[in-house]
């Protein structure tokens, strides 16, 4: 069965989505990624929909679901690479993605990971 | 030169990404620009995936249009499901007679220039939706 690949770095999972995905193989990416987020003891989710031509409200859905169930699991996620025209039909589409972190490319999207950790640390006393 | 229009099947998940991709090739054909690609395409995309899931299936027609000096795609789905008792009702944001955000019918309407829905309960929906290049 076809799955998108999720990769470790650090504590931190990257899934780069290259495919047009159909509505199941996004909802075994949303299981698979919280699956991993536990037994790989992820700290962030880095999202890269770079190459994703449309994002469409079950997408959007998908998207939000992860963003949910990381942050029960301890986790951060952060959406990258958004094409500006995907954008821009998302909000005439209704759907604004509240609660989902964004940035700009994969760079930014470890970065703002970086900072949250820390920050996640300071609070903890260590 | 115009081509004619392409009927597909929507009966499973799978047909849903054959539609975009249908969409896609026909909105870069008559030379959409980029962000009415992507709002045609998602458009589609809403409206095949209710033909499937809440139609039980059915078929979608694409094709280019002409009016005038004006060219555009237009596309009609087609199922025969339960049919939408209250038109209004399902186009509202929000609302669902499913698992989904309700944002596909009243989404797909605002992304397109054109859009007419004809739905009988017991009987069908067909939505017809059309986006002209500027």
């Amino acid at each position: 069965m076809e799955r998108i690949p999720i990769l470790r770095i650090g504590r931190v999972l990257l899934v780069t989505i290259q495919v047009d995905m159909h509505d199941r193989l996004a909802m075994s990416l949303q299981d698979d990624l919280t699956a991993r987020i536990v037994s790989d003891q992820a700290a962030g989710v880095l999202i890269d929909i770079s190459a994703l031509d449309i994002v469409d409200s079950f997408i959007g859905r998908m998207l939000g679901n992860i963003a949910s169930m990381a942050r029960i699991l301890d986790a951060e996620t952060v959406v990258v690479g958004m094409q500006p025209s995907v954008a821009i039909t998302l909000v005439e589409l209704g759907l604004s993605l509240p609660g989902i972190r964004t940035a700009l490319n994969v760079d930014r999207g470890m970065d703002l990971l970086r900072v949250s950790e820390d920050e996640g640390e300071r609070k903890a006393g260590t | 030169m115009s081509s004619g229009p392409v009927a597909l099947s929507l009966q499973a998940q799978e047909d849903v990404v054959l539609v975009r991709q249908t969409v896609r090739s026909l909105a870069v054909k008559i030379g959409l620009n980029l962000v009415d690609q992507t709002k045609i395409i998602t458009a589609a995309s809403e409206l095949a995936r209710n033909t499937v899931v809440y139609g039980g299936g059915g078929k979608v027609t694409v094709e280019e249009v002409t009016k005038g000096p004006r060219v555009g795609i237009r596309m009609t789905f087609e199922d025969a499901g339960p049919g939408i008792a209250d038109i209004e009702r399902a186009l509202t944001d929000g609302y669902t007679s499913g698992g989904g955000l309700g944002l596909g019918l009243g989404g797909a309407k605002r992304l397109s220039d054109e859009f007419v829905i004809d739905s009988t309960p017991g009987v069908g929906t067909k939505v017809t939706i059309a986006r002209w290049k500027p």
